[in-house]
C-alpha cells in the first residue's frame, strides 16, 4: 500500500513534485467551492481582467454543491460532482494562479495539458461517500455569489479531507493507466 | 368510491423522498459486498469499502448519502377506482418534494430555466412525475432521487432492426465507456428497448426500480443482462474510473413492442447510489 501524503494549503509546484497517480492524499488548509455556475462568473471576471472574489494563487478549488448543514453540523454531505463540466472554464483559472482542483472523473485534454504547463495537479474524492468527506469539513462560511445557492463560492476550511491524485506534474492520467490495467478483452473473459 | 386526501400523498412523497436519501436498499449494499471479493485492482477493493462505510454513515447521521439529492422523479400508479380529493394531484407531489428536501436538508439542484435563466427555484421542484392509470383503488408511489452525473450520460438511440442484438449490445457498451469515470461507477445499467422514442427512456427507467438479484423474466433477455454485464466489466473502468474489474453492478432491461420501422434503445445510466423508496396508500 502507498504511504499516504498529507499536504497543506496553499500550494506550490514544487510541494507537487512527488505526487504520483494513485497516492492517497489528505489535505488541510483552506480550500474553496465552486462548480457550474460559479466558474461561470469566475471566467467572465477573468476574461474582463477583473480581480475574482478570492485570490486564486496556490488555490485549491473543490467542485461540490454541498447539501444544506443539519443541526449541529458546519456543512451537509459533501462529495465531489463531475469535472469535465468545468473544464471550458479551467485553463484560464489555471493561467490566474490555480495550482489545485478536487473533483471526479476524466479531465479534457486541453485541461491536462494547462495542468501541465501551470504545474497543477487534480485530485479526486470519491464520488457519492459524501457523508465521510463532509466529516473533514471543519469550518464552511459563503464568500461570493450567495444568490447560487449551494452552488455559491464557500471558503471551506479541511483537515485530512481524502482525495487521490488522478493527473499528475509528469502528465500521468489515472484514469487513462487504470483502464488499460484493467482491461481484458470479451473474448478472453468467455473463454 | 374510495377517497385519498392530497395531503397524505404530500406526506408520502416527503417522506420517501427524506428515506431514500438517508437509507441505501439492502441489494446495492450486498452486491458490492459481494463483488468487491473479485475486484483484482487495491485502489478498487478500498473504494468500494469506503462507499460501503459512507452509506452506514449516512443511515446513523441521517445525512443524505451523496450531496446530489437529485431531481425528484415520481411513478405513481393510480388505482381507478381511486378518487384524489382535497386538491391538485400534481401540486400535491410538489409539496411533499417541497417539503421533504427543507426538512430532510436535501440539496435543492434544480433550475427553473433550462439554458438561459438557470436560476435555481430554491426548493427542488417541479418533480419529473410519470403517472400510470391501473386497475384497483390505491396510489402506488415511488419517489426516485436521481441524480445529475450519472443522468448526464445517459442517451436514447434510434437504431434499425439490421442492427440486431449485436447492435445493440455494442450501444449500451459503448455507452458505458464514454461515460468513463463521470457517473461514479459501479454503475446500475438501465435499458429500454422498444415503444418509442421516449418510451424507450421511460422503460429504461423503470428498469432501474427491479432489484438488483432480480433479472429479467424473459430467458433470452435475461442471457442479454448477464452478457452485457460481462462485457461491461471488461472495460476495465472500475470504481470511480481508477481502473478495476467492477465498472457495473447489475444490467437491467426492459422491453416492448415497437413500430415495424424502429428500434429506440434507451440507455439510463445510475450512480452505485441507487435510491428509490416506495410506498402504497
Amino acid at each position: 500500500m502507498p504511504e499516504t501524503i498529507y499536504l497543506t494549503t496553499p500550494l506550490t509546484t514544487e510541494m507537487l513534485e512527488p505526487l504520483k497517480i494513485g497516492d492517497s492524499v489528505m489535505i488541510s488548509g483552506t480550500i474553496y467551492t465552486a462548480r457550474d455556475a460559479a466558474h461561470k462568473r469566475l471566467a467572465a471576471l477573468l476574461e474582463e481582467g477583473k480581480e475574482p472574489p478570492f485570490d486564486l494563487a496556490g488555490q485549491i478549488i473543490y467542485y461540490v454543491g454541498p447539501a444544506p448543514a443539519p443541526p449541529g453540523k458546519v456543512i451537509g454531505s459533501a462529495g465531489p460532482t463531475t469535472s469535465y463540466r468545468m473544464d471550458p472554464y479551467t485553463p484560464a483559472l489555471l493561467e490566474a494562479g490555480l495550482k489545485g482542483m478536487i473533483g471526479k472523473g476524466p479531465r479534457g485534454k486541453e485541461v491536462v495539458s494547462a495542468m501541465k504547463e501551470q504545474g497543477a495537479v487534480y485530485f479526486a474524492a470519491l464520488g457519492g461517500a459524501a457523508v465521510i468527506t463532509a466529516e473533514s469539513v471543519q469550518s464552511a462560511r459563503v464568500i461570493a455569489y450567495e444568490d447560487l445557492g449551494t452552488e455559491a463560492i464557500r471558503e471551506l476550511i479541511v483537515e485530512n479531507f481524502p482525495c487521490v491524485v488522478a493527473n499528475d506534474l509528469a502528465g500521468n492520467d489515472i484514469y487513462e493507466t487504470g483502464v488499460n490495467t484493467y482491461r481484458r478483452n470479451t473474448s478472453e473473459w468467455n473463454s | 368510491m374510495r377517497e385519498l386526501e392530497t395531503q397524505i400523498i404530500s406526506r408520502e412523497v416527503a417522506r420517501l423522498s427524506i428515506e431514500a436519501n438517508y437509507y441505501l436498499a439492502d441489494d446495492v449494499k450486498n452486491r458490492i459486498t459481494q463483488l468487491k471479493e473479485r475486484e483484482e485492482s487495491p485502489t478498487a477493493e478500498k473504494t468500494l469499502a469506503v462507499l460501503l462505510k459512507n452509506y452506514e454513515a449516512a443511515a446513523e447521521q441521517k445525512m443524505p448519502i451523496c450531496q446530489d439529492t437529485g431531481v425528484a422523479v415520481i411513478f405513481a400508479d393510480i388505482g381507478q377506482d381511486l378518487h384524489i380529493v382535497g386538491g391538485d394531484f400534481t401540486e400535491a407531489v410538489n409539496e411533499g418534494v417541497r417539503r421533504g428536501y427543507k426538512e430532510g436538508y436535501l440539496r435543492k439542484s434544480m433550475v427553473d430555466d433550462p439554458v438561459i435563466d438557470r436560476k435555481n427555484t430554491g426548493d427542488n421542484t417541479p418533480a419529473v412525475i410519470h403517472t400510470r392509470i391501473v386497475p384497483g383503488d390505491k396510489l402506488h408511489l415511488t419517489v426516485v432521487p436521481k441524480g445529475g452525473g450519472a443522468e448526464n450520460m445517459s442517451e436514447v438511440r434510434m437504431m434499425k432492426s439490421a442492427d440486431g442484438i449485436e447492435g445493440v449490445m455494442d450501444f449500451v457498451t459503448e455507452r458505458v465507456e464514454r461515460s468513463g469515470g463521470n457517473p461514479c461507477p459501479p454503475v446500475i445499467v438501465g435499458v429500454g428497448i422498444g415503444g418509442d422514442f421516449e418510451q424507450s427512456a421511460v422503460l429504461a427507467k423503470r428498469s432501474l426500480l427491479r432489484p438488483l438479484d432480480q433479472v429479467h423474466p424473459g430467458q433470452k433477455w435475461a442471457r442479454v443482462e448477464e452478457e452485457l454485464l460481462e462485457r461491461i466489466n471488461n472495460l476495465g473502468i472500475g470504481p470511480q474510473g481508477f481502473g478495476g474489474r467492477i465498472t457495473a453492478l447489475a444490467v437491467k432491461i426492459e422491453t416492448m413492442a415497437c413500430h415495424i420501422a424502429s428500434m429506440p434503445v434507451a440507455v439510463n445510466i445510475q450512480c452505485h447510489a441507487s435510491r428509490h423508496k416506495s410506498a402504497s396508500l
